[in-house]
């Protein structure tokens, strides 16, 4: 299960790794962290945004072990990647590096590229594909959508999203 | 017993072409039902096309507007020297689109506002370049303009607004607004033909015409959009503001993923009312679910009015043809008296 987790560190050094280890000892996989150390809450903490892939059970745990040591667990969004929008594309979507068009979704940590389908028929000719866009919210989902957008048109190639 | 004679409206048509042409027929056709009904006389006294114009005070008979535009009879006069000189109440302006610079159909309004005309166009040159200048000279002269035909043909949109949806805020207005571009690309996913060959198709068949890249370019659509922009949510916006894709690169594959997924692909022009909630103002081809009040086929038109107090309502109609657009005219024209 994918979630999305707020949480808030004192200020000292090295109370990042201390409250990120306790997922990998529970089976869980760390897939972004956003740490803004000039950023703080009134209380003087520290705010950090993680995504990670964790099994139900090893969530239960993580939050105990974070209070344990003096993590505050401020928000924890279990409905990961609740919205979705398909797209087409339509150019030379292969050759102008799919990987990197996918990851210019996959990077942001609030929306991934969940599905394509492709479509290609012919060596010069203009491939078309499906792209499955799916965010943690609508708005989060519409900046995807932009960044998308962005992406394929610096490559020519045509975005036709949904009404 | 007193009975009220029916008001005098002599009309006269610039641009005798195929919607001119129609109007002068819905005219003839209805005329009867429209003195009962509306309590008005419709007449016309003067028609214009490109070598000048034929009047009668009398109002012209079917064979005389025959005649004149098969060249039979002479002019009588300039067509600016008609719109000027010639007594009568309102002018149907039907010359050609030119979004360049209006056209000569500019010229046609501006003369029929000064010559305290009330005006009703299809036209969408004029519109598109200088609503706002329009509008204001013929609010100064305290006339119409009225430009139904010139959105969405017979499928009622700006009265629909304007009158019927009074009192809404219109917060978006979303549709297909060009029927050779809903056609093709409802023949190319259902008969599995490139584009090219559906274009074709489409031309032989009078559906495109013979350069049909306003049209395929999505700039009908966005001259369509500048007129909902000005006149429904009184943006300040010319057809250099539309960000404007069209349906030339659509390929078979993504017709058929698109069906895979439930969707169809349509060109769709969509605006708002701009300000903080949004600013849109664009045309490009879209995705649209199968069960999507806009998926229509063929060459209708449809437009989806998203509405504070109604909810959203959609309306679908067929946006071309000479009679269809005389429709819109004609009900402009009864709308004046109304
Ligand atoms: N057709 C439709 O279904 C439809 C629907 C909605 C809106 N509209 C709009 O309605 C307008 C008319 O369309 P249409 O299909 O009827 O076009 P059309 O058949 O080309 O008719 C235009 C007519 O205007 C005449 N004309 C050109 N310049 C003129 C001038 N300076 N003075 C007087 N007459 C002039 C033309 O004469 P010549 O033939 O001698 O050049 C022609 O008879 C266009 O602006 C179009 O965009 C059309």
């Amino acid at each position: 299960m994918k979630i999305s987790m707020d949480i808030e560190l004192t200020d000292i050094p090295g109370q990042l790794v201390l409250a990120l280890k306790p997922v990998s000892d529970l089976g869980g996989n760390i897939l972004s962290v956003l740490h803004q150390r000039d950023k703080k809450t009134p209380s003087g903490r520290i705010p950090v945004q993680l995504t990670l892939e964790i099994g139900e059970q090893g969530l239960n745990r993580l939050v105990e072990r974070l209070k344990e040591r003096d993590v505050n667990v401020v928000r924890i969004g279990k409905e990961r990647l609740k919205e979705s929008m398909m797209v087409l594309l339509i150019g030379h979507i292969v050759h102008t590096d799919l990987g990197e068009t996918i990851d210019s979704i996959d990077s942001t940590g609030f929306a991934e590229v969940v599905e394509l389908s492709l479509s290609m028929p012919g060596v010069d000719k203009k491939s078309s594909a499906s792209v499955t866009l799916s965010a943690i919210g609508k708005e989060e989902l519409k900046e995807a959508l932009n960044i998308l957008e962005r992406t394929v048109n610096k490559k020519g190639i045509m975005i036709i999203p949904s009404i | 017993m007193e009975t009220k004679l029916p008001k005098l409206v002599r009309i006269s048509i610039v641009g005798l072409g195929n919607v001119g042409r129609g109007v002068a027929e819905v005219i003839r056709r209805k005329q009867e039902e429209i003195t009962r009904k509306y309590g008005i006389d419709l007449k016309i006294v003067g028609v214009a096309d490109l070598p000048g114009a034929v009047v009668d005070e009398n109002g012209l008979s079917e064979d005389a507007i025959t005649k004149f535009k098969s060249g039979e009879t002479a002019e009588d006069m300039t067509t600016l020297d008609m719109i000027k000189d010639v007594e009568h109440e309102i002018v149907v302006e039907t010359t050609p689109t030119n979004v360049e610079n209006g056209g000569p159909g500019l010229t046609h309004i501006i003369t029929a506002l000064e010559s305290d005309r009330h005006v009703v166009t299809s036209n969408k040159g004029p519109l598109a370049l200088q609503y706002g200048k329009l509008m204001d000279l013929a609010t100064s002269r305290g006339k119409e303009l009225k430009f139904e035909a010139s959105v969405g043909g017979a499928m009622p949109i700006i009265s629909l607004i304007k009158d019927n949806l009074a009192g809404n805020g219109i917060i978006s207005i979303k549709g297909i607004l060009n029927g050779t571009c809903n056609y093709i690309l409802t023949r190319m996913r259902e008969e599995k033909l490139p584009y090219e060959h559906v274009l074709k198709e489409a031309q032989e068949r009078g559906i495109a015409e013979t350069d049909p890249s306003n049209d395929v370019a999505g700039r009908d659509t966005a001259v369509k959009l500048v007129i909902l922009a000005n006149s429904i949510f009184d943006r300040n916006v010319s057809y250099k503001d539309v960000e404007v894709a069209g349906i030339t690169e659509i390929t078979l594959e993504a017709l058929k993923l698109a069906d895979d997924a439930g969707y169809v692909i349509k060109l769709i022009g969509e605006v708002d009312g701009g300000g903080s909630s949004g600013e849109c103002l664009k045309v490009a081809p879209r995705l649209v679910p199968k069960d999507d009040p806009l998926n229509v086929e063929g060459t209708l038109n449809v437009a989806t009015i998203k509405t504070d107090l109604a909810g959203d309502i959609t309306v679908i109609g067929k946006g071309a043809g000479p009679i269809e657009a005389a429709s819109a005219v004609l009900s402009d024209i009864i709308g004046i008296y109304m």
